[in-house]
Protein backbone atom coordinates (compact mmCIF):
# COMPACT_ATOMS: atom_id res chain seq x y z
CA UNK A 1 0.00 0.00 0.00
CA UNK A 2 1.39 3.39 -0.97
CA UNK A 3 0.52 6.00 1.63
CA UNK A 4 1.20 9.70 1.27
CA UNK A 5 0.85 11.96 4.28
CA UNK A 6 0.56 15.72 3.80
CA UNK A 7 2.11 17.51 6.76
CA UNK A 8 2.64 21.15 7.61
CA UNK A 9 5.28 22.79 9.74
CA UNK A 10 3.55 25.33 11.97
CA UNK A 11 4.51 27.71 14.77
CA UNK A 12 3.38 26.24 18.07
CA UNK A 13 0.49 28.67 18.49
CA UNK A 14 -0.22 27.39 21.98
CA UNK A 15 3.13 28.88 22.97
CA UNK A 16 2.58 32.30 21.49
CA UNK A 17 2.57 35.16 23.95
CA UNK A 18 1.37 38.72 23.76
CA UNK A 19 3.84 41.51 24.47
CA UNK A 20 2.34 43.07 27.61
CA UNK A 21 3.51 46.56 26.61
CA UNK A 22 2.39 46.72 22.99
CA UNK A 23 -0.38 44.12 23.00
CA UNK A 24 1.07 42.55 19.83
CA UNK A 25 2.16 38.98 19.21
CA UNK A 26 5.71 37.94 19.97
CA UNK A 27 6.48 35.74 16.95
CA UNK A 28 10.23 35.37 17.55
CA UNK A 29 11.39 32.31 19.34
CA UNK A 30 8.12 30.45 18.88
CA UNK A 31 9.08 26.82 18.31
CA UNK A 32 8.16 25.21 14.97
CA UNK A 33 6.45 21.83 15.14
CA UNK A 34 4.72 19.33 12.91
CA UNK A 35 1.02 20.26 13.01
CA UNK A 36 -0.58 17.93 15.62
CA UNK A 37 -3.39 16.60 13.39
CA UNK A 38 -0.81 15.87 10.67
CA UNK A 39 1.50 14.11 13.12
CA UNK A 40 -1.38 11.81 14.07
CA UNK A 41 -1.77 11.18 10.33
CA UNK A 42 1.89 10.24 10.07
CA UNK A 43 1.53 7.82 12.99
CA UNK A 44 -1.63 6.29 11.49
CA UNK A 45 0.23 5.81 8.21
CA UNK A 46 3.14 4.11 9.97
CA UNK A 47 0.70 1.80 11.78
CA UNK A 48 -1.05 0.93 8.50
CA UNK A 49 2.35 0.17 7.00
CA UNK A 50 3.11 -2.19 9.90
CA UNK A 51 -0.17 -4.01 9.26
CA UNK A 52 0.50 -4.22 5.53
CA UNK A 53 4.13 -5.25 4.90
CA UNK A 54 5.65 -3.94 1.70
CA UNK A 55 3.89 -0.57 2.10
CA UNK A 56 5.65 2.76 1.83
CA UNK A 57 4.93 6.01 3.61
CA UNK A 58 5.85 9.24 1.83
CA UNK A 59 5.53 12.52 3.71
CA UNK A 60 4.96 15.68 1.69
CA UNK A 61 4.98 19.28 2.82
CA UNK A 62 4.48 22.61 1.11
CA UNK A 63 6.42 25.32 2.88
CA UNK A 64 9.57 27.43 3.13
CA UNK A 65 13.02 25.80 3.14
CA UNK A 66 13.00 25.47 6.95
CA UNK A 67 10.17 22.92 6.69
CA UNK A 68 13.00 20.47 5.93
CA UNK A 69 13.35 20.02 9.72
CA UNK A 70 9.75 18.87 10.07
CA UNK A 71 10.20 16.42 7.21
CA UNK A 72 13.37 15.01 8.80
CA UNK A 73 11.37 14.47 11.99
CA UNK A 74 8.78 12.53 10.00
CA UNK A 75 11.54 10.47 8.39
CA UNK A 76 13.03 9.81 11.82
CA UNK A 77 9.63 8.55 13.01
CA UNK A 78 9.81 5.99 10.22
CA UNK A 79 8.53 7.52 6.97
CA UNK A 80 10.36 6.18 3.92
CA UNK A 81 10.48 9.26 1.71
CA UNK A 82 10.00 12.98 2.05
CA UNK A 83 9.15 15.66 -0.48
CA UNK A 84 9.40 19.39 0.18
CA UNK A 85 7.35 21.47 -2.24
CA UNK A 86 8.88 24.91 -2.06
CA UNK A 87 9.17 27.94 -4.31
CA UNK A 88 8.79 31.66 -3.92
CA UNK A 89 6.01 31.46 -6.47
CA UNK A 90 3.93 29.40 -4.03
CA UNK A 91 4.08 32.02 -1.27
CA UNK A 92 1.07 33.96 -0.02
CA UNK A 93 -1.30 31.16 -1.01
CA UNK A 94 -4.79 30.82 0.43
CA UNK A 95 -6.35 27.38 0.79
CA UNK A 96 -7.40 27.17 -2.92
CA UNK A 97 -3.85 27.92 -4.10
CA UNK A 98 -2.25 25.74 -1.43
CA UNK A 99 -4.45 22.76 -2.24
CA UNK A 100 -3.92 23.31 -5.99
CA UNK A 101 -0.15 23.29 -5.54
CA UNK A 102 -0.13 20.22 -3.31
CA UNK A 103 -2.51 18.39 -5.69
CA UNK A 104 -0.14 19.18 -8.56
CA UNK A 105 2.71 17.57 -6.58
CA UNK A 106 0.57 14.55 -5.69
CA UNK A 107 -0.26 14.01 -9.37
CA UNK A 108 3.41 13.17 -9.87
CA UNK A 109 3.43 10.30 -7.39
CA UNK A 110 1.70 6.96 -7.00
CA UNK A 111 -0.63 6.62 -4.04
CA UNK A 112 -3.39 4.45 -2.64
CA UNK A 113 -4.21 6.68 0.32
CA UNK A 114 -3.60 10.33 1.00
CA UNK A 115 -3.78 11.34 4.66
CA UNK A 116 -3.94 14.98 5.73
CA UNK A 117 -4.59 16.47 9.13
CA UNK A 118 -8.06 17.88 9.74
CA UNK A 119 -6.76 21.40 10.34
CA UNK A 120 -3.56 23.30 11.07
CA UNK A 121 -3.15 25.18 14.35
CA UNK A 122 -2.14 28.38 12.58
CA UNK A 123 -4.75 28.57 9.81
CA UNK A 124 -7.46 26.55 11.58
CA UNK A 125 -9.52 26.34 8.34
CA UNK A 126 -9.82 22.55 7.82
CA UNK A 127 -10.13 23.34 4.11
CA UNK A 128 -6.96 22.10 2.40
CA UNK A 129 -7.62 18.35 2.85
CA UNK A 130 -11.10 18.36 1.25
CA UNK A 131 -9.91 20.76 -1.47
CA UNK A 132 -7.02 18.44 -2.38
CA UNK A 133 -9.55 15.60 -2.65
CA UNK A 134 -11.69 17.70 -5.01
CA UNK A 135 -8.73 18.70 -7.22
CA UNK A 136 -7.75 15.02 -7.54
CA UNK A 137 -11.34 13.81 -7.97
CA UNK A 138 -11.06 11.45 -4.99
CA UNK A 139 -13.59 10.48 -2.33
CA UNK A 140 -12.86 12.08 1.05
CA UNK A 141 -13.58 10.95 4.58
CA UNK A 142 -12.78 13.63 7.13
CA UNK A 143 -12.71 13.74 10.94
CA UNK A 144 -11.22 10.22 11.02
CA UNK A 145 -11.01 8.74 14.53
CA UNK A 146 -10.02 5.28 13.36
CA UNK A 147 -8.81 3.73 10.11
CA UNK A 148 -8.57 0.03 9.19
CA UNK A 149 -7.68 -1.82 6.02
CA UNK A 150 -10.48 -3.84 4.42
CA UNK A 151 -9.20 -5.43 1.19
CA UNK A 152 -8.99 -2.71 -1.44
CA UNK A 153 -10.96 -0.41 0.81
CA UNK A 154 -10.46 1.45 4.06
CA UNK A 155 -12.92 1.34 6.93
CA UNK A 156 -12.98 4.74 8.60
CA UNK A 157 -14.73 5.87 11.77
CA UNK A 158 -15.90 9.37 10.91
CA UNK A 159 -16.70 11.65 13.85
CA UNK A 160 -19.68 13.96 14.08
CA UNK A 161 -20.78 15.98 17.13
CA UNK A 162 -23.68 13.66 17.97
CA UNK A 163 -22.78 10.38 16.24
CA UNK A 164 -20.17 8.58 14.20
CA UNK A 165 -20.29 6.75 10.88
CA UNK A 166 -18.33 3.67 9.94
CA UNK A 167 -17.53 4.40 6.31
CA UNK A 168 -16.15 1.95 3.77
CA UNK A 169 -14.25 3.82 1.06
CA UNK A 170 -12.46 2.38 -1.94
CA UNK A 171 -8.85 3.42 -2.49
CA UNK A 172 -7.50 5.73 -3.79
CA UNK A 173 -9.04 8.20 -1.36
CA UNK A 174 -8.27 11.11 0.98
CA UNK A 175 -8.63 10.82 4.76
CA UNK A 176 -8.34 13.80 7.11
CA UNK A 177 -7.04 12.84 10.53
CA UNK A 178 -8.07 14.06 13.95
CA UNK A 179 -5.34 14.25 16.60
CA UNK A 180 -7.27 11.44 18.36
CA UNK A 181 -6.61 9.10 15.42
CA UNK A 182 -3.23 7.97 16.70
CA UNK A 183 -0.75 8.83 19.46
CA UNK A 184 2.48 9.75 17.60
CA UNK A 185 5.55 7.69 18.37
CA UNK A 186 8.84 9.26 19.42
CA UNK A 187 11.75 9.34 17.00
CA UNK A 188 14.48 6.80 17.75
CA UNK A 189 18.15 7.73 17.73
CA UNK A 190 18.69 5.35 14.82
CA UNK A 191 15.74 7.01 13.09
CA UNK A 192 17.27 10.44 13.44
CA UNK A 193 20.58 9.21 12.03
CA UNK A 194 18.79 7.63 9.07
CA UNK A 195 16.75 10.77 8.48
CA UNK A 196 19.90 12.73 7.73
CA UNK A 197 22.11 9.91 6.48
CA UNK A 198 20.39 7.37 4.28
CA UNK A 199 17.04 9.05 3.63
CA UNK A 200 16.60 12.15 1.53
CA UNK A 201 14.22 15.07 1.28
CA UNK A 202 13.38 15.65 -2.37
CA UNK A 203 12.85 19.31 -3.15
CA UNK A 204 10.32 20.27 -5.82
CA UNK A 205 9.90 23.81 -7.07
CA UNK A 206 7.65 25.31 -9.73
CA UNK A 207 9.85 23.87 -12.50
CA UNK A 208 9.30 20.34 -11.21
CA UNK A 209 5.52 20.80 -11.24
CA UNK A 210 5.36 22.45 -14.68
CA UNK A 211 3.44 19.59 -16.27
CA UNK A 212 0.86 19.20 -13.53
CA UNK A 213 0.26 22.70 -12.16
CA UNK A 214 -1.73 25.59 -13.59
CA UNK A 215 0.26 28.68 -12.68
CA UNK A 216 -2.93 30.72 -12.52
CA UNK A 217 -3.84 28.78 -9.37
CA UNK A 218 -0.72 29.25 -7.27
CA UNK A 219 0.62 31.75 -4.77
CA UNK A 220 -0.85 35.09 -3.81
CA UNK A 221 -1.96 35.85 -7.38
CA UNK A 222 -3.81 32.56 -7.63
CA UNK A 223 -5.70 33.06 -4.36
CA UNK A 224 -9.40 33.97 -4.51
CA UNK A 225 -9.26 35.22 -0.91
CA UNK A 226 -6.95 37.85 0.44
CA UNK A 227 -6.26 39.31 3.87
CA UNK A 228 -7.53 42.88 4.04
CA UNK A 229 -6.09 43.50 7.49
CA UNK A 230 -5.10 41.68 10.63
CA UNK A 231 -5.18 42.98 14.18
CA UNK A 232 -4.85 41.84 17.75
CA UNK A 233 -8.10 41.54 19.62
CA UNK A 234 -9.13 44.43 21.80
CA UNK A 235 -8.67 43.20 25.34
CA UNK A 236 -11.97 43.07 27.15
CA UNK A 237 -12.34 45.90 29.65
CA UNK A 238 -10.83 44.59 32.87
CA UNK A 239 -13.26 43.60 35.58
CA UNK A 240 -12.66 43.43 39.31
CA UNK A 241 -10.12 40.96 40.61
CA UNK A 242 -10.21 40.31 44.34
CA UNK A 243 -7.49 38.55 46.28
CA UNK A 244 -6.56 37.70 49.85
CA UNK A 245 -10.17 36.98 50.71
CA UNK A 246 -11.28 34.15 52.95
CA UNK A 247 -13.54 31.63 51.24
CA UNK A 248 -16.57 33.11 53.01
CA UNK A 249 -15.70 36.63 51.89
CA UNK A 250 -15.20 35.35 48.34
CA UNK A 251 -18.61 33.70 48.37
CA UNK A 252 -20.27 36.88 49.67
CA UNK A 253 -18.62 38.92 46.92
CA UNK A 254 -19.80 36.51 44.23
CA UNK A 255 -23.37 36.27 45.54
CA UNK A 256 -23.61 40.05 45.84
CA UNK A 257 -22.45 40.51 42.25
CA UNK A 258 -24.81 37.85 40.89
CA UNK A 259 -27.72 39.55 42.66
CA UNK A 260 -26.63 42.93 41.31
CA UNK A 261 -26.65 41.54 37.78
CA UNK A 262 -30.06 39.87 38.29
CA UNK A 263 -28.56 36.50 37.54
CA UNK A 264 -30.06 35.16 40.76
CA UNK B 1 -25.05 39.55 -11.79
CA UNK B 2 -24.70 37.47 -8.62
CA UNK B 3 -27.58 38.07 -6.29
CA UNK B 4 -28.93 37.12 -2.88
CA UNK B 5 -27.56 35.72 0.33
CA UNK B 6 -27.88 31.94 0.55
CA UNK B 7 -27.76 29.91 3.75
CA UNK B 8 -27.03 26.21 3.43
CA UNK B 9 -29.19 24.90 6.24
CA UNK B 10 -28.10 21.85 8.15
CA UNK B 11 -30.47 19.13 9.30
CA UNK B 12 -29.87 15.85 11.08
CA UNK B 13 -32.61 13.23 11.17
CA UNK B 14 -35.03 15.80 9.79
CA UNK B 15 -34.34 18.27 12.57
CA UNK B 16 -32.94 21.66 11.53
CA UNK B 17 -29.81 22.55 13.49
CA UNK B 18 -29.80 25.79 15.50
CA UNK B 19 -26.85 27.19 13.55
CA UNK B 20 -29.07 27.44 10.45
CA UNK B 21 -31.41 29.87 12.22
CA UNK B 22 -28.43 31.86 13.48
CA UNK B 23 -27.06 32.13 9.94
CA UNK B 24 -30.43 33.25 8.58
CA UNK B 25 -30.41 35.98 11.23
CA UNK B 26 -27.07 37.26 9.97
CA UNK B 27 -28.01 36.68 6.31
CA UNK B 28 -31.04 38.93 6.86
CA UNK B 29 -28.76 41.81 7.92
CA UNK B 30 -26.41 41.29 5.00
CA UNK B 31 -29.28 41.02 2.53
CA UNK B 32 -30.80 44.23 3.91
CA UNK B 33 -27.48 46.03 3.38
CA UNK B 34 -27.37 44.75 -0.20
CA UNK B 35 -31.07 45.28 -0.93
CA UNK B 36 -31.38 41.59 -1.75
CA UNK B 37 -33.12 38.44 -0.47
CA UNK B 38 -32.28 35.62 1.91
CA UNK B 39 -32.59 32.15 0.42
CA UNK B 40 -32.27 29.07 2.62
CA UNK B 41 -31.26 25.75 1.05
CA UNK B 42 -32.56 22.62 2.76
CA UNK B 43 -31.19 19.23 1.70
CA UNK B 44 -32.28 15.87 3.04
CA UNK B 45 -34.79 13.08 2.67
CA UNK B 46 -38.38 13.63 3.75
CA UNK B 47 -37.60 17.15 4.97
CA UNK B 48 -40.09 19.23 2.99
CA UNK B 49 -42.33 19.53 6.03
CA UNK B 50 -39.79 21.59 7.99
CA UNK B 51 -38.88 23.97 5.17
CA UNK B 52 -41.42 26.45 6.53
CA UNK B 53 -39.41 26.82 9.75
CA UNK B 54 -36.61 28.40 7.78
CA UNK B 55 -38.99 31.01 6.39
CA UNK B 56 -40.30 31.73 9.88
CA UNK B 57 -36.69 32.32 10.90
CA UNK B 58 -36.35 35.02 8.24
CA UNK B 59 -35.72 33.43 4.83
CA UNK B 60 -37.59 34.96 1.88
CA UNK B 61 -37.38 31.69 -0.03
CA UNK B 62 -36.49 28.11 0.76
CA UNK B 63 -35.02 25.80 -1.88
CA UNK B 64 -35.59 22.16 -0.97
CA UNK B 65 -33.57 19.28 -2.39
CA UNK B 66 -35.35 16.17 -1.17
CA UNK B 67 -33.86 12.82 -2.16
CA UNK B 68 -33.16 9.46 -0.46
CA UNK B 69 -29.47 9.94 -1.40
CA UNK B 70 -29.41 12.78 1.14
CA UNK B 71 -30.87 10.87 4.09
CA UNK B 72 -27.57 10.72 6.01
CA UNK B 73 -24.69 13.14 5.38
CA UNK B 74 -22.16 11.83 2.85
CA UNK B 75 -19.82 14.28 1.12
CA UNK B 76 -20.40 13.62 -2.58
CA UNK B 77 -24.23 13.62 -2.81
CA UNK B 78 -24.37 16.76 -0.67
CA UNK B 79 -21.56 18.44 -2.62
CA UNK B 80 -23.33 17.62 -5.88
CA UNK B 81 -26.64 19.01 -4.66
CA UNK B 82 -25.11 22.18 -3.19
CA UNK B 83 -23.11 22.85 -6.35
CA UNK B 84 -26.17 22.35 -8.55
CA UNK B 85 -28.23 24.82 -6.50
CA UNK B 86 -25.44 27.40 -6.53
CA UNK B 87 -24.84 27.07 -10.28
CA UNK B 88 -28.55 27.43 -11.02
CA UNK B 89 -28.96 30.51 -8.83
CA UNK B 90 -25.67 32.46 -8.94
CA UNK B 91 -25.81 33.74 -5.34
CA UNK B 92 -23.71 36.68 -4.16
CA UNK B 93 -22.95 35.10 -0.79
CA UNK B 94 -23.28 31.55 0.59
CA UNK B 95 -23.07 30.80 4.31
CA UNK B 96 -22.53 27.38 5.96
CA UNK B 97 -22.50 26.40 9.62
CA UNK B 98 -18.96 25.45 10.66
CA UNK B 99 -20.01 22.11 12.11
CA UNK B 100 -18.27 18.83 11.33
CA UNK B 101 -20.62 18.66 8.33
CA UNK B 102 -20.13 22.22 7.11
CA UNK B 103 -16.35 22.00 7.47
CA UNK B 104 -16.38 18.93 5.24
CA UNK B 105 -18.92 20.19 2.68
CA UNK B 106 -17.99 23.86 2.22
CA UNK B 107 -14.34 23.35 1.15
CA UNK B 108 -15.34 20.61 -1.29
CA UNK B 109 -17.97 22.85 -2.88
CA UNK B 110 -15.72 25.93 -2.94
CA UNK B 111 -13.03 23.95 -4.76
CA UNK B 112 -15.57 22.50 -7.19
CA UNK B 113 -16.81 25.93 -8.22
CA UNK B 114 -13.42 27.66 -7.84
CA UNK B 115 -14.25 30.36 -5.37
CA UNK B 116 -12.89 31.61 -2.07
CA UNK B 117 -13.97 30.24 1.31
CA UNK B 118 -13.31 31.77 4.72
CA UNK B 119 -13.69 29.51 7.75
CA UNK B 120 -15.04 30.11 11.25
CA UNK B 121 -16.01 33.74 10.75
CA UNK B 122 -16.89 35.63 13.92
CA UNK B 123 -17.99 38.76 12.11
CA UNK B 124 -19.62 39.33 8.71
CA UNK B 125 -20.31 42.81 7.34
CA UNK B 126 -21.01 44.46 4.00
CA UNK B 127 -18.50 47.21 3.26
CA UNK B 128 -20.68 50.27 2.54
CA UNK B 129 -18.42 51.46 -0.30
CA UNK B 130 -17.27 48.35 -2.08
CA UNK B 131 -20.34 46.26 -1.16
CA UNK B 132 -17.95 43.37 -0.59
CA UNK B 133 -18.46 40.94 2.26
CA UNK B 134 -15.88 41.59 4.98
CA UNK B 135 -15.21 38.25 6.71
CA UNK B 136 -13.42 38.47 10.05
CA UNK B 137 -12.03 35.39 11.75
CA UNK B 138 -9.46 34.35 14.36
CA UNK B 139 -6.08 33.35 12.94
CA UNK B 140 -2.74 32.08 14.17
CA UNK B 141 -4.43 29.74 16.62
CA UNK B 142 -6.80 32.46 17.78
CA UNK B 143 -4.06 34.87 18.76
CA UNK B 144 -5.00 37.49 16.17
CA UNK B 145 -8.02 38.46 14.08
CA UNK B 146 -7.95 38.78 10.29
CA UNK B 147 -10.45 40.36 7.89
CA UNK B 148 -10.63 38.48 4.60
CA UNK B 149 -12.03 39.50 1.22
CA UNK B 150 -13.04 37.49 -1.82
CA UNK B 151 -13.07 40.27 -4.39
CA UNK B 152 -13.15 38.60 -7.80
CA UNK B 153 -14.82 35.23 -7.36
CA UNK B 154 -18.48 34.39 -6.71
CA UNK B 155 -20.17 33.38 -4.57
CA UNK B 156 -18.32 34.78 -1.58
CA UNK B 157 -18.44 31.83 0.81
CA UNK B 158 -18.02 31.67 4.56
CA UNK B 159 -18.53 29.22 7.38
CA UNK B 160 -19.65 30.36 10.84
CA UNK B 161 -19.50 28.40 14.08
CA UNK B 162 -22.68 27.53 15.96
CA UNK B 163 -23.36 29.98 18.76
CA UNK B 164 -21.62 32.96 17.19
CA UNK B 165 -24.44 34.71 15.30
CA UNK B 166 -27.93 35.33 16.61
CA UNK B 167 -31.17 34.01 15.25
CA UNK B 168 -34.05 36.43 14.74
CA UNK B 169 -37.30 36.19 16.66
CA UNK B 170 -39.49 33.64 14.94
CA UNK B 171 -42.28 35.32 12.93
CA UNK B 172 -45.31 34.28 10.92
CA UNK B 173 -43.51 34.71 7.64
CA UNK B 174 -44.46 32.34 4.87
CA UNK B 175 -41.66 32.18 2.31
CA UNK B 176 -41.73 30.73 -1.16
CA UNK B 177 -40.73 27.06 -1.21
CA UNK B 178 -39.07 25.80 -4.38
CA UNK B 179 -38.49 22.12 -4.98
CA UNK B 180 -35.15 21.55 -6.71
CA UNK B 181 -34.41 18.22 -8.34
CA UNK B 182 -30.87 16.88 -8.61
CA UNK B 183 -30.04 14.04 -11.02
CA UNK B 184 -28.25 11.57 -8.77
CA UNK B 185 -26.65 8.39 -10.08
CA UNK B 186 -25.54 5.38 -7.96
CA UNK B 187 -21.94 6.45 -8.60
CA UNK B 188 -22.54 9.59 -6.52
CA UNK B 189 -22.70 7.45 -3.39
CA UNK B 190 -18.96 6.82 -3.68
CA UNK B 191 -18.55 5.56 -0.11
CA UNK B 192 -20.62 3.06 1.86
CA UNK B 193 -22.07 3.85 5.27
CA UNK B 194 -21.68 0.56 7.14
CA UNK B 195 -22.98 1.85 10.46
CA UNK B 196 -24.47 4.98 12.00
CA UNK B 197 -23.92 5.10 15.74
CA UNK B 198 -25.60 7.93 17.60
CA UNK B 199 -24.08 8.98 20.87
CA UNK B 200 -26.15 8.85 24.02
CA UNK B 201 -29.28 11.02 23.71
CA UNK B 202 -28.52 12.37 27.14
CA UNK B 203 -25.55 14.24 25.72
CA UNK B 204 -25.81 17.88 26.55
CA UNK B 205 -25.70 20.87 24.26
CA UNK B 206 -23.82 23.42 26.34
CA UNK B 207 -24.46 26.09 23.72
CA UNK B 208 -28.11 26.08 24.84
CA UNK B 209 -27.35 26.69 28.53
CA UNK B 210 -27.85 30.13 30.01
CA UNK B 211 -25.45 29.39 32.86
CA UNK B 212 -22.25 27.37 32.62
CA UNK B 213 -19.96 26.26 35.43
CA UNK B 214 -16.72 25.30 33.78
CA UNK B 215 -13.69 23.42 35.06
CA UNK B 216 -10.09 23.26 33.93
CA UNK B 217 -6.74 21.78 34.84
CA UNK B 218 -6.99 23.29 38.32
CA UNK B 219 -9.69 20.79 39.27
CA UNK B 220 -7.04 18.10 39.40
CA UNK B 221 -9.29 15.12 38.72
CA UNK B 222 -12.59 13.84 37.36
CA UNK B 223 -13.98 13.87 40.91
CA UNK B 224 -13.36 17.60 41.01
CA UNK B 225 -16.26 18.02 38.59
CA UNK B 226 -18.75 16.74 41.16
CA UNK B 227 -18.64 20.01 43.06
CA UNK B 228 -19.11 21.94 39.80
CA UNK B 229 -22.18 19.82 39.03
CA UNK B 230 -23.65 20.74 42.43
CA UNK B 231 -23.04 24.42 41.75
CA UNK B 232 -24.47 24.15 38.23
CA UNK B 233 -27.57 22.38 39.56
CA UNK B 234 -28.35 25.06 42.13
CA UNK B 235 -27.88 27.77 39.46
CA UNK B 236 -29.98 25.85 36.93
CA UNK B 237 -27.05 25.61 34.56
CA UNK B 238 -24.76 23.05 32.97
CA UNK B 239 -21.20 21.89 33.47
CA UNK B 240 -18.58 22.73 30.84
CA UNK B 241 -14.83 22.25 30.61
CA UNK B 242 -11.59 23.41 29.11
CA UNK B 243 -9.59 21.31 26.69
CA UNK B 244 -7.12 20.37 29.44
CA UNK B 245 -9.85 18.71 31.49
CA UNK B 246 -11.28 16.87 28.48
CA UNK B 247 -7.87 15.68 27.28
CA UNK B 248 -7.16 14.39 30.80
CA UNK B 249 -10.26 12.24 30.47
CA UNK B 250 -12.10 13.94 33.37
CA UNK B 251 -15.22 14.81 31.37
CA UNK B 252 -16.87 14.23 27.98
CA UNK B 253 -15.73 16.09 24.89
CA UNK B 254 -19.17 17.52 24.14
CA UNK B 255 -18.70 19.80 27.16
CA UNK B 256 -15.49 21.32 25.83
CA UNK B 257 -15.42 25.08 25.32
CA UNK B 258 -12.82 26.73 23.12
CA UNK B 259 -11.07 26.88 19.77
CA UNK B 260 -11.43 23.14 19.12
CA UNK B 261 -14.53 22.82 21.29
CA UNK B 262 -17.72 24.85 21.32
CA UNK B 263 -18.39 28.56 21.31
CA UNK B 264 -20.75 29.60 24.09
CA UNK B 265 -22.43 32.88 25.07
CA UNK B 266 -24.25 32.17 28.32
CA UNK B 267 -25.57 34.82 30.68
CA UNK B 268 -23.13 33.55 33.30
CA UNK B 269 -19.84 31.67 32.84
CA UNK B 270 -18.06 30.54 36.00
CA UNK B 271 -14.49 29.48 35.20
CA UNK B 272 -13.00 27.29 37.93
CA UNK B 273 -9.35 26.33 37.79
CA UNK B 274 -9.12 27.49 34.18
CA UNK B 275 -6.04 29.48 33.25
CA UNK B 276 -7.78 31.22 30.37
CA UNK B 277 -5.45 30.53 27.44
CA UNK B 278 -6.38 32.26 24.16
CA UNK B 279 -7.79 29.05 22.72
CA UNK B 280 -10.23 28.73 25.62
CA UNK B 281 -11.08 32.43 25.75
CA UNK B 282 -11.99 32.29 22.05
CA UNK B 283 -14.87 30.01 22.96
CA UNK B 284 -16.37 31.96 25.89
CA UNK B 285 -15.23 35.58 25.98
CA UNK B 286 -18.57 36.82 24.62
CA UNK B 287 -20.39 35.52 27.72
CA UNK B 288 -22.54 38.18 29.39
CA UNK B 289 -20.90 37.87 32.80
CA UNK B 290 -17.72 35.95 33.57
CA UNK B 291 -16.67 34.91 37.08
CA UNK B 292 -13.23 33.34 37.47
CA UNK B 293 -11.82 31.43 40.42
CA UNK B 294 -8.16 30.46 40.22
CA UNK B 295 -5.35 30.28 42.73
CA UNK B 296 -2.81 31.77 40.28
CA UNK B 297 -2.95 35.56 40.32
CA UNK B 298 -1.21 35.73 36.94
CA UNK B 299 -3.73 33.50 35.14
CA UNK B 300 -4.82 35.14 31.86
CA UNK B 301 -8.49 34.48 32.72
CA UNK B 302 -8.32 37.39 35.14
CA UNK B 303 -7.76 39.68 32.16
CA UNK B 304 -11.10 38.81 30.59
CA UNK B 305 -13.41 38.15 33.52
CA UNK B 306 -15.89 40.55 35.05
CA UNK B 307 -15.29 39.29 38.56
CA UNK B 308 -12.14 37.41 39.48
CA UNK B 309 -11.36 35.69 42.74
CA UNK B 310 -7.79 34.62 43.46
CA UNK B 311 -8.39 31.68 45.74
CA UNK B 312 -8.87 27.96 46.21
CA UNK B 313 -11.83 26.72 44.19
CA UNK B 314 -12.11 23.60 46.35
CA UNK B 315 -12.95 25.78 49.34
CA UNK B 316 -14.96 28.45 47.52
CA UNK B 317 -17.16 26.37 45.19
CA UNK B 318 -18.88 24.20 47.85
CA UNK B 319 -19.49 27.24 50.06
CA UNK B 320 -20.90 29.13 47.08
CA UNK B 321 -23.30 26.27 46.38
CA UNK B 322 -24.50 26.28 50.00
CA UNK B 323 -24.95 30.06 50.01
CA UNK B 324 -26.95 29.97 46.76
CA UNK B 325 -29.23 27.23 48.11
CA UNK B 326 -30.20 29.64 50.89
CA UNK B 327 -30.93 32.43 48.39
CA UNK B 328 -33.59 30.34 46.69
Amino acid sequence: MKIVVCAKQVPDTTEVKLDPKTGTLIRDGVPSIINPDDKAGIEAALQLKEKCPGSTVTVLSMGPAQADVALREALAMGCDEAILVTDRAFGGADTWATSSTIAAALKKIDYDVIITGRQAIDGDTAQVGPQIAEHLGLPQVSYAENVEIDGDCLKVQRQFEDRYHIIKVKMPCVITALAELAEPRYMTVAGIVDAYDSKEVKVWGLEDLKDTVDEANIGLKGSPTRVKQSFTKQPKAAGTVLKDLTPDEAVDAIVAKLKEKYII
Amino acid sequence: MSKNVFVIAEQRDGKIMKVSYELIGKARELANDLGQDVVAVLMGSGVEAVAGDLAKAGADKVIVVDDPMLAEYVTEPYAKATTAVIKANDPEIVLFGASSIGRDLAPRVSARIHTGLTADCTKLEIDPETKLLNMTRPAFGGNIMATILCADHRPQMATVRPGVMQALESCDKVGEVEKFAVEFTPADMNVEICEVVKTDKKSVDITEAKILVSGGRGLGSAEGFAQLKDLADVLGGEVAASRAAVDSGWIEKDRQVGQTGKTVRPDLYVACGISGAIQHAAGMEESEFIVAINKEESAPIFGICDLGIVGDLNKIVPKLTEALKKVD
